[in-house]
This record gives structure tokens, sequence and C-alpha cells, in this order.
């Protein structure tokens, strides 16, 4: 990928928390960048680092959580090494964020005009007044009906999805460069998700945003994304653009869970689904994290961790079925998935 | 707004019905006859009589207390038994004393129980966080008057910067406005901190800073608003109960008090008089409790009644 074209580029980032029963990897050493005006999903499941990642970014890692290492960089500028003035100046204006609860993102105290006035009010010095006026604006923009009535209004009044669009209005005011959707819609109804989703997606082409979307949900990945990285258990397990990684998935863990998307093309008398759970962070196996769940796990992926290796057209993946040292048999990950094969003692979940 | 607070009001009737029963029957709820009481102990039977006559005793109860609330409502409550001055007259004078060291002492608690709190919640188990709870549990546990007395001790003895007792200059006003504003500084205190901490870790909080907001205007303007709820509660509870307890304070400091005005009272068999004020401080209690409901609205729209 192109240095220059990358607005954020995340370095063998790694934040842990530090409880009383010891360092807690949530995020170990993730790498990956967001081409200027493309979106980079990031794909997982609860626990998987996903949410750390990209709180890490807006350096917003409450206690006792705490970036420990690896390098953010944003339009060439090291994130980390800013002060926390300089980070403030940041959120919300070049960087902004959409959270995951509507319900609960907005202060129920304050009018929905002054919460999206107060972006303008930091970030480019307006007076009240002016901030409320370019706030209609947004409203407008974010396609919430009457918005002259609804900058009165409070969060209570409004509906989810209209909440959603309040907090999209609110991120997008300061026309950020990169966008953080972490989960924007994993909280509204379906049919209120595709507008959202939607929406989302229409104003990243219209202001020429990068986005890093946050997800669980492949169908939203396969709408909205351009490239794709799949965690699990606090790293990146595949990395690929988003054509790819649908067609041709490498890692066992990115089948798996395309395999459990419920297919509508034929008739399933049950669910597929992963075996097993996500590794508890404080106490994560030795060798490949998915190798306890992975139906093609040997010897090796018990004991030593796999690296992410480049493959073809710049994507990754973390798997030794793709390396010269894999000692079984050959492997189409994809094909092979169901029948899979356990060698391991001591894998069988 | 307008209709909340019409509707509160309205709620407010049946309290104060309630209030003016309770304190109608205390005259038929006393041990022995009132009538006697007030005749005094060797009154012979004609004047027994005559005093339940003129106390319209003799009267069904249902009538007996519309006279009392309709007297009530033109300002007459009777006159004191032990020097015959109106009621009303007498509380009067001792009203606004009592009325004036309560509001300074919950004006104080206010003030320092809210700095407290805050500097105490965002610095969550540091060493300022424990000193200040460590604080607030003396300030709670400590007697009133022990307090006052210590005062007295020592900046009205020991080094003469405060007079010892009275009222009326504000140098007098201070060591009674600490004595009382103690506890409750240390109630407000830990209520803001558990309110508070409570607040800091909403989503809304995370979204203000994601916004690029100040930590100070995080705390200040996004959270203290929300932790503000169960606090002003608490103030409102508070001054209530400062108006009724600031009899030993007022006794300490020698100050002629609503407080110290019932006491003497109830030791002088002085009827009116006692009734008269726990009606006082009875509607006083109401419509205190009136102002915080109110004041609930103004913090969150989302109040509403039910």
């Amino acid at each position: 990928m192109d240095n220059t074209n990358t607005i954020i580029k995340v370095d063998n980032l790694q934040t842990s928390f530090f409880t009383h029963r010891g360092e807690v990897k949530a995020v170990d050493g993730v790498h990956f960048d967001v081409p200027a005006g493309k979106t980079l999903g990031i794909v997982g499941e609860s626990g998987s680092g996903k949410s750390i990642t990209s709180l890490s970014i807006m350096r917003l890692i409450e206690s006792p959580g705490r970036i420990k290492g690896g390098n953010i960089t944003f339009n060439g500028e090291d994130l980390l090494a800013k002060t926390e003035a300089e980070m403030r100046s940041i959120r919300g204006n070049k960087i902004s964020m959409i959270f995951q609860e509507p319900m609960t993102s907005l202060n129920p105290v304050y009018t929905i005009g002054d919460q999206i006035a107060e972006a303008y009010q930091i970030h480019q010095g307006l007076s009240k007044k002016e901030a409320l006026q370019k706030s209609l604006g947004m409203l407008e923009l974010v396609g919430i009906p009457s918005p002259k009535a609804r900058l009165k209004a409070y969060p209570h009044e409004l509906s989810g999805g209209m909440r959603q669009r309040a907090m999209i209005a609110i991120a997008l005011a300061c026309n950020p460069q990169l966008l953080i959707a972490d989960e924007p819609t994993t909280a509204l109804d379906v049919t209120i998700q595709a507008q959202i989703l939607r929406l989302i997606s229409g104003l990243q082409k219209e202001l020429g945003m990068s986005m890093l979307l946050i997800t669980h949900d492949l169908g939203v990945v396969a709408e909205t994304c351009d490239y794709v990285a799949v965690m699990y258990a606090g790293k990146i397990v595949e990395y690929a653009d988003v054509t790819t990684l649908f067609k041709q998935p490498k890692h066992p863990y990115t089948v798996g869970l395309l395999k459990s998307l419920p297919r509508h093309d034929i008739d399933q008398d049950e669910l597929q689904v992963i075996k097993g759970m996500v590794p508890s962070p404080d106490d994560l196996p030795e060798g490949c994290r998915f190798a306890p769940r992975c139906p093609f796990a040997r010897e090796m992926c018990v004991n030593s961790l796999p690296d992410l290796r480049d493959q073809e057209e710049g994507n990754q993946v973390r798997c030794w079925i793709h390396t010269d040292e894999w000692d079984g048999p050959e492997v189409n990950v994809k094909d092979d998935y169901d029948y899979g094969y356990r060698t391991v003692e001591g894998t069988e979940s | 707004m307008f209709i909340y607070t019409l509707k509160r009001l309205l709620q407010t009737i049946p309290v104060l019905i309630g209030v003016t029963l309770v304190v109608f029957l205390m005259m038929h709820l006393i041990p022995g006859d009132p009538a006697q009481i007030m005749a005094g102990e060797r009154a012979s039977e004609e004047q027994i009589e005559l005093t339940r006559d003129r106390l319209g005793l003799n009267d069904p109860l249902p009538v007996q207390y519309a006279t009392f609330v309709g007297n009530a409502i033109q300002g007459d409550l009777g006159n004191s038994i032990r020097n015959g001055r109106a009621v009303t007259t007498e509380i009067g004078t001792r009203f606004w004393v009592t009325v004036e060291l309560a509001f300074y002492s919950t004006l104080l608690s206010i003030f320092m129980g809210l700095m407290a709190g805050i500097i105490s919640a965002t610095r969550r188990n540091s060493p300022v966080d424990m000193f200040i709870m460590v604080f607030a549990l003396f300030g709670l546990s400590m007697p009133n008057f022990w307090l006052g007395l210590m005062l007295i001790q020592y900046f009205a003895l020991n080094i003469d910067w405060l007079p010892v007792s009275g009222w009326g200059s504000p140098q007098a006003l201070i060591l009674p406005v600490i004595t009382l504003g103690t506890a409750g500084a240390a109630i407000i205190a830990r209520m803001t901190r558990s309110s508070m901490l409570e607040v800091i870790h909403q989503d809304y909080i995370r979204t203000a800073r994601a916004k690029g907001v100040k930590e100070r205007y995080v705390i200040y303007k996004h959270a203290l608003r929300n932790a503000l709820i169960p606090v002003v509660t608490v103030v409102g509870l508070q001054f209530g109960a400062l108006l009724g307890g600031a009899v030993l304070t007022e006794t300490v400091f020698a100050i002629n008090g609503l407080g110290r005005l019932v006491v003497d009272a109830i030791g002088q068999r002085d009827f009116p008089i006692v009734q008269g004020s726990v009606l006082v401080l009875a509607l006083l209690f109401v419509l205190v409790n009136f102002l915080v409901d109110i004041s609930y609205r103004f913090l969150n729209k989302r109040i509403e009644l039910d």
C-alpha cells in the first residue's frame, strides 16, 4: 500500500489492562492502515480487542488500561507522542467516533442542538448562535425530519435511530478526516440498521472521509468496507480486501465466521457455529490463539504462534497452513473446513 | 414546566391536610384533658368548663378542625398560655433567626460538600480521596453540640476571634453555621462522590471526551449536572432536618431561635406555641420539598410526573 495515501497507520499496537490479577493483553501487537477515503472494517467476536483498538487510536483508554507500546501515525503525525491538549484538538475534529449505544451515548440533560454545537464551539471557536446555526445544517445532512424542532429536543424525545443520526451529526460536525464507527448499528432495529449504514457510507463518500468500522457483523462489512481486518483474541489473523476475503478466505477463523452466517440460498436445518469460546485475555493459549477451536490444528499450531505473513496483493494472514513450515497435508481452508481433521490430542473441544 | 409545577403544587394539598390534621389532633392525643392543662392544675370545675367552652372543645371534632384550619389560614394560631401573646407574633420573631441559621448552614454544606465530593470522585482511591472520606466520616459522626462546644472553646475562648454566643452580627453567625453545616457537608460530600462516580462511567461522558471536551468541562458540565439529582434531594432533606434539629446548636450558642422556643414551650406546657411551631416547621418542610421537586425538573427534563 502506498504510504502517502494512508490516513492512519497502526503499528504493533499493544494495549493492556493492569488489574490486581496481572496484565491483561486486550490488544496485542495490532497492525493495519486505512487508505485515504477508504473504509477498513475490523471484525471479531466480543472480547477480540476491536473496541479497545479504536479507543486506543482516540487515546481514550481509561485506567487501569494503558497503551503499552507501538505506534499510531495519523497524517504522518505520531498520535502517541501528542500531549493531552493536542489530542483534544484532534478528537471530534480530525478523528471522530460514533458509539454502539445511541440510547446512552447522548447526555440526557442537554438538547441535541447544544451537543452538536459544542463541537463547533470547541474546535472552531464559534459563538453559540453560529454553532447552533451550523448544527441545524448537520441535522439536515443526517436526515432528521423537522430539524429545527429537533435542535431543541432532548435525547429522550428521540427514537434510537434518530439518536444515532444525532450522534453522527456530532461526529461529522467538524468534517473529520477519519471516522471511527464502533458497532454503529448493533443496537438498532434491523430496518433502521440498513438506513443508518447507508447514511454513514453515503456521507463518507460525500465528505471524502476515511472510516474505521468496528463490527462483528460480516453482512455490514460486505456492504460498506473496502478492506477487512479480522481480529481474534487481541491479534489480527487476516487482512484482505473485501472481495478476496469473501471469495477466498484464508484463515480458518474467517472461514468459520463466514460459515456461521445464516444462508438464504439453501435450506439449512441448523446454523453452523465455531465450537468453543474466545479465550479470556488473561489466559491466552501459547501458540496460535485459535488453535483450540481450529479444525485443522496440529501440534505446531498449539506450540507456536505464527506471524502475520504477506500474501498476494497486500493481503495478510496469520496461519501456519499458508507457510512453508506447514507439516500437514495440503489443505484448502474454505472447502475442507466442514470436514477438518484433528490430529493433535487435547485440541478436541 | 408550568403544568409540572401546578401538578406538583396540587400534590402538596393532601400533605397539608395531613399535617394540619396531625397538629390539630395533638391537642387531643396528649394525656389528660387539654382544657384542664390550659386552665392550670388548680382550676375549679367551672373554670375548666369555661376554658373548654372558650376553646370550642365541646363542639364536634370536625367542626373544631374546621375552626382550627380556618383560624390558621387567617394567621391566628391562638395565644400563648404563658404570656398571652399571639402565637404568630411569638413564632414570627424567632422563625427568621432559625431560617437564617439553617439557610447559611445549608449553603456551607452545599459548597463544602460539592467541592469535596467532586475532588474525591475525580481522584478516586488517591490519598486525597481517602483523606476527604475519613474527614467526612468524622463530620458525620460528630455530635453537633460537642463540635459547637469545641469551636467555642478554641475560636472564642482560646484565641478570642469570634463571639461565644449571640446573634445579629456576621461574626456571631460563623461558629453556629459551621457547627450546623458540618454534618450536612459530610453527607453531601459522600453523596456527590458516589453519584459522580456512577455518572463518570456513563457512555455520554465518553462521547464528550471523544468530542474533544476539556476534562474540566467533562466533569463540571457533562457529569455534574447529571450527578446533582440525588444530591439535591439530600440538600432538601438536610435543610428540613436543620430547621427542626437546630435546637441543640441554638442552645449551645444561646440563639433565640424557633428550636429553643419549642423546647421552652414544652417545658412550660405552653401548648399553643408547640402546636403553632410544629405547624410552621411542617409547612416549611413541605415548601422545601416542593422546591426540590421543581429543581429536579430544571436539572433533568426527562423527569415527568406519573
